[in-house]
């Protein structure tokens, strides 16, 4: 029978069918963090548990770390516990750790790819919705929460119903300053944000053939943005030379079968999704947000909707707009900027610094913004050094913090003030999620470079 | 974290008739640094239901005495967002058994059942109807019968029959978590283990 790459990867993980009921599913790498993993490791505590395959399982501090001096100890004093317990949960039951200050550190899906953890055809599960960011690799990845964390350790298996399968189609080329989140944000825009629920994508067609795996990741990353519960890209040269010689990738005749495996891992030609939508690469452009959830995005170039132009409640709408501080019709371009965010594993690997020095070389940060540069890793950290990035950035007048996710979930104490404008390279603009009141404009790196070195909105085409 | 078994609820209800409710609502972030499962009921909607000063905002539903009861009511596409579970144990540590909505968020509604919250998924339709009951008259009681898979208005006698797959029913109905299961079947997922490549 034909079949999805989805299928492949899905029907050979599945350790028991229940009858009217979820799939007993394996998991192969499951990675944790300070923040949803506590909890988890208390359950099994108070059952009597132990972790079945420790080395399935890799710990990451990135949620609630500090991005400065993280060489001193950790001030707030309720994260400081949250580390330590990761830390001491990790050594009790032998599990990889790379905290705060390890060389190998940062956000937990810019390392595990950069490592070569991540790997095709793999079922991969965190405590973070944006774990969807290794379905690039061709893997099956998603969020889960806390319970399924302990079942994980536990078992190694979580239960789940089979989703739906979609495919969503990009094809021709993509304009100047049109970059992979732009790609993503435009469809979320059109396909809201529970446009996808229920399903699982497979993204295809020439503009993904062609992306990077870090372009790829960005993709894939926000997925889950529009309700999906993860995308993923069939496996390619493109990813086997990315994944080859990567600290734990396999090695010599290993990874040899492995790849040779991997080839197969492609949507059969006759397999059919429940729902498949096409988009054409010329009709995006540079995106941003002007609302407070993901799926409320536009064209750079274009006017807010009006309210009877958009789906779903009119009270629902306006509440966002007011939030923002925006009307309908109001042009993007030259809104007032006062924060500026690259990073989080969305933006935060080496390519979205190249495409922020490619804007801001020679020119000068605007004066009223403050800009936050997060690294996702410190291996990123090292590249942007060795590549001479850090020499345009500091010219420029930025700054470079250390790795973690920072102001994407402002847990520590990268908070955007009430009522101050961010844009930002993250994932989420809902009410407060960069901190209270904060409200937060998503774009890609190059709009968020434009809007550091002129202060407003701008449409980085004019730039480049 | 075994929970207490569902079986009928009749309760009054919260409406709270928002759509796109993401987790970040629920619980915000910043009160996610705790180390156990305790106290999150009392941040449920934090910035929704408090001012900056902590003191409670009049206008938001959970401050309003007339309205209170195990039941919440939501708008379209309640718990998208964030997968963090703190959200549904914030529900049901403030004492939310069962959460309405004509359309839930994946991972939310996962989480939900995993902890002992019932989501109860109705039609556009129905959901109007019970906004409207509940504002006619906050009193009105709800009744979420599992076993028959039911959601009913008592002043109307309005039904409507919901979606759960068995094998959730199952666990709701006799307080048991997927581990239990899971437990039980170890020597079976240590053999599939066995046979994986990587
Ligand atoms: S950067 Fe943001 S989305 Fe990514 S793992 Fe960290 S908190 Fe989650």
């Amino acid at each position: 029978m034909s079949k999805t790459l989805f299928d492949k990867v899905w029907d050979s993980h599945v350790v028991r069918k229940i009858e009217g009921g979820p799939d007993v599913f394996f998991i192969d790498r499951h990675f944790i963090h300070e923040v949803t993993s506590p909890v988890a490791f208390l359950g099994l505590k108070n059952r009597g548990l132990k972790v079945l395959y420790p080395e399935r399982t890799f710990a990451t501090a990135d949620h609630n770390t500090p991005t400065i001096n993280q060489h001193l100890p950790v001030q707030d004093p309720l994260s400081a516990n949250q580390l330590k317990a990761l830390e001491d949960n990790s050594n009790e039951h032998g599990i990889s750790h790379w905290g705060l200050g390890h060389r190998k550190n940062g956000i937990v899906h810019v390392v595990g790819p950069e490592n070569g953890i991540t790997f095709p055809g793999a079922t991969i599960v965190c405590g973070d919705s944006h774990t969807s960011t290794h379905g690039a690799f061709g893997a099956i990845a998603f969020g889960i929460g806390t319970s399924e964390v302990e079942m994980v350790l536990s078992t190694q298996c979580i239960m789940q119903p089979k989703p739906k399968k979609m495919r969503i189609n990009v094809n021709g080329q993509l304009g100047k300053g049109v970059t992979p989140k732009d790609v993503a944000l435009y469809i979320i825009s059109q396909l809201t944000t529970s446009g996808a629920t229920g399903y699982f994508v497979e993204y295809a067609g020439d503009v993904f053939e062609n992306m990077t795996m870090e372009g790829r990741m960005t993709v894939c990353n926000l997925s889950i943005e529009m309700g999906a519960r993860g995308g993923m890209i069939a496996p390619d040269e493109t990813t086997f030379t990315y994944l080859k010689d990567k600290p734990l990738s396999l090695k010599g005749e290993a990874w040899d079968t492995a790849v040779a495996h991997w080839k197969t891992l492609r949507t059969d030609d006759d397999a059919t999704f429940d729902k498949e939508l096409t988009f054409s690469a010329s009709d995006i452009e540079p995106m941003i947000t002007y609302g407070t959830n993901p799926g409320m995005g536009i064209g750079i170039s274009k006017h807010i909707p009006n309210a009877e132009a958009v789906e779903g409640g009119v009270a629902t709408y306006k509440k966002s707009l007011d939030y923002m501080g925006y009307h309908e019709n109001d042009s993007m371009i030259g809104k007032k900027v006062d924060y500026v965010f690259l990073g989080s594993c969305t933006n935060g690997r080496i390519e979205d610094f190249r495409a922020f020095a490619s804007i801001v070389k020679g020119k000068k940060k605007a004066e009223h913004i403050t800009a936050w540069l997060v690294p996702g890793s410190h291996e990123v950290e090292d590249q942007i050094k060795e590549e001479g990035i850090l020499d345009v950035l500091t010219e420029a007048g930025f700054a470079l913090r250390q790795p973690g996710c920072s102001a994407c979930l402002a847990m520590n104490d990268d908070k955007v003030p009430a009522g101050k404008y961010a844009v930002s390279t993250s994932n989420r603009n809902f009410e407060g999620r960069q901190g209270p009141g904060s409200r937060t404009l998503l774009a890609s790196p190059l709009v968020a470079a434009a809007a550091a070195v002129t202060g407003v909105v701008t449409d980085p085409r004019t730039l480049l | 974290m075994a929970y207490d078994k569902f079986n009928v609820l009749t309760s009054t209800a919260v409406p709270l008739p928002l759509e796109n409710v993401d987790t970040d609502q629920i619980i915000p972030a910043r009160f996610l640094k705790a180390t156990k499962r305790e106290g999150f009921g009392d941040n449920l909607f934090r910035d929704w239901r408090y001012n900056d000063d902590n003191t409670p905002k009049e206008s938001f539903v959970l401050n309003n005495p007339i309205y209170s009861g195990k039941i919440l009511v939501g708008g379209k596409n309640f718990g998208s967002g964030s997968s963090r579970e703190h959200a549904a144990w914030a529900i049901y540590d403030y004492g939310f058994r069962c959460v309405v909505s004509s359309f839930f968020a994946d991972i939310f509604r996962n989480n939900c059942l995993n902890i002992g919250v019932l989501p109860v998924q109705v039609s556009p339709e129905f959901s109007e109807q019970i906004f409207n009951a509940i504002y006619d008259d906050p009193n009105t009681e709800i009744v979420v019968d599992l076993q028959n898979q039911t959601i009913t208005i008592a002043a109307t006698g309005a039904q409507e029959s919901f979606d759960i797959n068995s094998y959730k029913k199952e666990n709701m109905l006799n307080g048991f978590d997927d581990i239990d299961y899971l437990q039980n079947m170890k020597g079976e997922i240590e053999t599939f283990a066995n046979g994986l490549l990587l």
